[in-house]
């Protein structure tokens, strides 16, 4: 682990990022993109590569890219162009892949990170590879045969590539996950990274303060967020203990594997692809109205950064718990329209990362698995703000009612007999029996022990089986206990 | 309908004027169509005619890798039951057509001449295809040509040499050589051709025929073996300019699975003849450039008297001749040479073995499975991937494929500023007329001057025809290329038409005489 070596060395990242756009069909034919269907039922003589078929290009997929462009900060360019890039692999049924090169679609973005700003370099499009299903074994290893599926080839991919300005595996894992949110909240990609559709390659080089940066490794197949903290640990480990020992790291490129957290060199700059570039002359240039780059800027949704300062800023809550409702987009959406049915922010929030985000957590499911609705919650709160009901009987008898069933908050109240006393003079009698019976406490109270009042307020809690607002029961004690 | 119906109506229907099979077969592409739609032959007559032609003569000519007369049989009998049920027919009904063997026709083999697609069958119809089966053509079968379009003589088909009507000892010309020389021997009326560089033009000229390249993006790509994408074009050859112009229409169109085809309308190029030359017989107005530029060292003497005489026919048909220059088009060849095989090598690495097509069956890896399978592309087509593989290579991209590229757009200039002057230019298709078989095969590049005349014009993505404008002293027909601006084909069937029908040089061979063929 990193930890076991002494930090004397700087760590410089830069990451490249591929998101699979949400786009119905595939990049340059009709086919769909579901996932998880039979082996090549989403197929085409074109994403096939057929002799004679041609590919025509996914204007979704194109305003997609410029959304996340956008989104990013990025400069849209209005000419930009498919390239194809030349390798043999059974998995890329044309021998190339239609990238984009020399001239992406946008350029120059930033992202922020909390205290820094990393820069974008580009985002370009391409189409994705099939896969290899290699029988007889878990892996190519040790395998007789491999099958090919075609079902993910030409799905479109943007790629994401950031300047080296990331300094640490934490930092590579925060800026992945703010990346995420961006993609998530444009709705250009669901973010799946079990299903593929966000997966990270890294680039790692080490340097001394002072010294040029170091000689880089690039590490593929790193597909979680654990995964990316792990790798980074490890290509630490092994660069700072080649150097230590006087060696020189070679550029290569190196595969995580992500059941021994190790990476090992897949191929060495010498054995390096010539990928021989040349521009796709079945594709016409890549050519966007400034209007389209308009209205698509007028289109962006609010971002999670816009999203998050906002709340602090109009709702008052604080930056954690801003944090935390702005990480995921359902639950921003879910927080928002609870508050559009009457709830107050404050307590909104704290319900929603308290005793919700608990149950989901302990349940394994997100919010729209649960039959908890917004205008439950909503009715629920407004219920506590009114003194209907306390915090208390809301937290232990209605809010999982509400997750599990969405009974109608109204009739489980009433059904359950959880309303709170608000006859004023029952409590009164009840707080009364509660002083009478309990002469010694009465005693140590007015011999200025004023902890022993919440004895009495349990008792009366007690006896209402928590139904007197505590408020009363308070107001009342002071009056009586005189 | 059911069967018994149809067969009442195509028995009332009255073919009674008796036309015999040769008579048939003489017929062009717009004679047989009205002879179809007056029902003085059904469609299976038609089709049947052709078919026996075919099995007369393509043992010795070779024009054809495959034939599928039951299915062409099968389309000839739902066009009569069309007609005879009073059904819209399109502007081919009725006329068999022969496919160059890298255009997909579904249901048939696609080989591109190659081992390679040895046994592959296409599982659609490539968008031409399906265009003039809409139109109401009979496809017959798949055409010779050069293993994936590469070559101007037809003889690196891997399905054997395909042989000049005209000389059976002679190439028919590359790589639409099986059309060219299908059209010449009278075994189809229409085909499809493929042009590249010239392998529509030329085997036009070596074969006597009319050839047509459309402008660039003009016909749909797609369904086709692509060779070198930024130049290909299909286009029509028939014996006659009225019959090419009406497969041009039929052929041409935007095509949303072609995103280079262009969205310009189709104009009706029969119409324009009929309201021009036909009209007018004359060409006043109408400036012909001549750019001694195509006039090369290497051009044939007899070639040459026979383009001279055609300029000097054409001034007489009212056309002013100017002088022009086109002195960029010597870059021609070695851009050609680079762009082309650069391209090349990419569309054919899809041909790998993993999918479909020739694969190595005692490859034990994937290291194996690639050169073992592509080992078994032929040595010309070997030769352009390596050729390709290299001037795209980094490194070497700047100096060959980037420079190929910037002396293109200098010779689409070029011809864009004689085109200020012009309206037509006219030059010789071929250095010369058709060789003998075997002959330059040792000679790659003496092969690769085949294309000189021609390969400018895809560069510039014209349009250009091959028309017949003479004879040499062996009795081989010699063409001549018309060219024109940018989607000015209607210009050039004007002129082509205007040619053809005031001289004698489109004719047939004889196919019975001493130099054929063995029947
Ligand atoms: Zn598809």
């Amino acid at each position: 682990m990193a930890t076991e070596t002494k930090q004397e060395y700087n760590i410089t990242i830069g990451l490249e990022v591929h998101a699979q756009l949400k786009t119905k069909s595939k990049l340059f034919c009709s086919c769909s993109t579901e996932f998880g269907k039979e082996p090549n039922a989403n197929t085409c003589p074109v994403c096939m590569g057929y002799p004679g078929v041609l590919p025509v290009l996914n204007k979704q997929a194109v305003a997609y890219a410029i959304t996340a462009g956008l989104a990013l900060g990025c400069k849209i360019d209005l000419n930009s162009r498919f390239d194809r890039k030349q390798y043999f692999y059974p998995d890329l049924p044309k021998g190339y892949q239609i990238s984009q090169f020399d001239n992406p679609i946008c350029n120059h973005g930033k992202l922020s990170i909390g205290n820094k700003e990393v820069r974008i370099l580009r985002i370009h499009m391409e189409e994705d590879a099939g896969k290899l299903v290699h029988a007889g074994a878990e892996r190519l290893h040790g395998s007789d045969h491999s099958l090919v599926d075609l079902n993910r080839a030409s799905t479109p991919l943007i790629e994401i590539v950031s300047e080296p300005d990331i300094n640490s595996a934490e930092e590579a894992v925060t800026y992945v996950k703010e990346l995420r949110k961006v993609l998530l909240y444009t709705e250009v990609c669901d973010g799946n990274m079990q299903e593929g559709s966000l997966r990270c390659d890294v680039n790692i080089s080490l340097n001394k303060t002072g010294q040029p940066l170091g000689t880089r490794a690039e590490i593929k197949n790193v597909n979680s967020f654990r995964s990316i903290s792990r790798a980074i640990e490890y290509e630490y480990k092994r660069q700072s203990q080649i150097l230590d020992e006087g060696g020189k790291i070679v550029q290569e490129t190196r595969l995580f594997e992500e059941g021994t957290g190790k990476t090992h060199s897949m191929r060495s700059k010498e054995e390096a692809h010539d990928y021989r570039y040349f521009p796709e002359p079945d594709l016409l240039p890549v050519t966007i109205e400034q209007k389209q780059v308009d209205d698509a800027r007028q289109g962006l949704p609010e971002l999670p950064q816009q999203k998050k300062t906002r709340y602090i800023e109009e709702f008052q809550v604080n930056e954690d718990t801003a944090t935390t409702i702005t990480d995921d987009l359902e639950t921003a959406h879910f927080f928002e329209k609870v508050l559009s049915k009457g709830a107050k922010a404050n307590k909104a929030a704290n319900w929603i990362i308290g005793p919700i985000a608990a149950y989901l957590n302990e349940n394994k499911k997100s919010l729209n698995e649960t039959k908890l609705s917004a205008e439950l919650l909503a009715e629920m709160l407004v219920l506590i703000e009114k003194g209907t009901i306390s915090d208390n009987i809301a937290k232990n008898d209605i809010i999982n009612e509400l997750l599990e069933n969405g009974s109608p908050v109204a009739k489980l109240i009433e059904d359950k007999g959880l309303a709170q006393i608000t006859d004023t003079g029952a409590i009164e009698a009840i707080v009364q029996e509660v002083i009478d019976t309990n002469p010694k406490q009465v005693e140590q109270f007015k011999s200025g022990n004023d902890k022993i009042k919440g004895f009495f307020v349990g008792q009366v809690m007690k006896k209402t089986q928590g139904k007197a607002p505590p408020s009363l029961v308070n107001q009342l004690l002071g009056k009586l206990l005189k | 309908m059911n069967g018994s119906r149809s067969a009442d109506l195509i028995n009332s229907l009255a073919y009674d004027k008796i036309i015999s099979m040769s008579e048939l077969t003489n017929k062009t592409a717009l004679q047989l169509n009205s002879i179809f739609l007056n029902k003085e032959a059904s469609a299976q007559q038609i089709t049947e005619a052709f078919l026996q032609r075919i099995e007369q003569y393509d043992k010795t000519i070779n024009a054809f890798i495959s034939v599928n007369g039951e299915l062409a049989l099968k389309r000839a009998q739902e066009l009569d039951q069309k007609l005879a049920a009073g059904e819209s027919l399109g502007k081919l009904a009725g006329v068999p057509i022969g496919i160059k063997d890298l255009i997909n026709l579904e249901g048939s083999e696609t080989t591109a001449g190659s081992r390679m697609l040895n046994g592959y069958t296409s599982s659609f119809n490539a968008t031409i295809t399906q265009k003039v089966i809409d139109a109401g053509a009979i496809p017959l079968g798949k055409l010779n040509l050069d293993e994936f379009a590469m070559g101007s003589s037809n003889e690196t088909s891997a399905y054997g040499n395909c042989k000049n009507p005209w000389d059976p000892n002679k190439v028919p010309g590359g790589s639409s050589g099986g059309s060219a020389a299908a059209i010449a021997a009278k075994m189809v009326p229409l085909a499809f051709g493929t042009d590249t560089g010239g392998s529509i033009r030329q085997p036009a000229a070596y074969c006597g025929i009319t050839g047509l390249k459309p402008t660039y993006g003009r016909v749909s790509r797609y369904g086709i073996v692509a060779f070198a994408s930024s130049l290909d074009q299909a286009g029509p050859m028939t014996q006659d300019v009225e019959s090419n112009a009406l497969l041009l229409e039929a052929m041409s169109g935007h095509d949303a699975k072609d995103s280079t085809s262009l969205e310009n309308p189709v104009p009706n190029y029969l119409a324009a003849i009929e309201q021009g030359f036909k009209k007018t017989q004359s060409l006043k107005g109408l400036k012909i450039g001549i750019a001694q530029d195509f006039f090369v060292p290497e051009l044939n003497s007899e070639v040459k008297a026979a383009v001279e005489n055609a300029i000097t026919k054409y001034k007489e048909l009212g056309a002013e001749i100017i002088d022009i220059s086109l002195n960029k088009i010597k870059y021609g060849l070695p851009t050609y040479y680079i762009i082309a095989p650069s391209e090349a090598s990419s569309n054919l690495s899809r041909y790998d073995g993993v999918r479909y097509g020739l694969r190595d069956m005692d490859a034990t890896s994937l290291s194996d499975l690639y050169p073992n399978s592509r080992a078994n592309f032929g040595t010309e087509v070997k030769k352009r991937i390596m050729l390709g593989v290299y001037a795209l290579s980094s490194g070497y991209y700047d100096a060959y494929y980037k420079k190929a590229q910037q002396a293109r757009a200098l010779i689409a200039e070029d011809f864009n500023i004689a085109f200020q002057q012009c309206d037509l230019i006219l030059s010789p298709t071929a250095p010369a007329t058709a060789f003998e078989i075997g002959s330059k095969t040792d000679d790659p590049l003496e092969m690769y001057l085949e294309d000189i005349m021609t390969v400018t014009v895809n560069l510039a993505g014209l349009p250009g025809i091959s028309i017949n404008c003479g004879y040499d002293s062996n009795n081989m027909p010699i063409g001549m290329q018309l060219i024109a601006p940018a989607l000015e084909e209607a210009r050039i069937y004007n002129a082509a038409y205007a040619f053809q029908s005031t001289t004698d040089f489109n004719k047939s061979p004889d196919m019975k005489s001493s130099k054929a063929i063995g029947v």
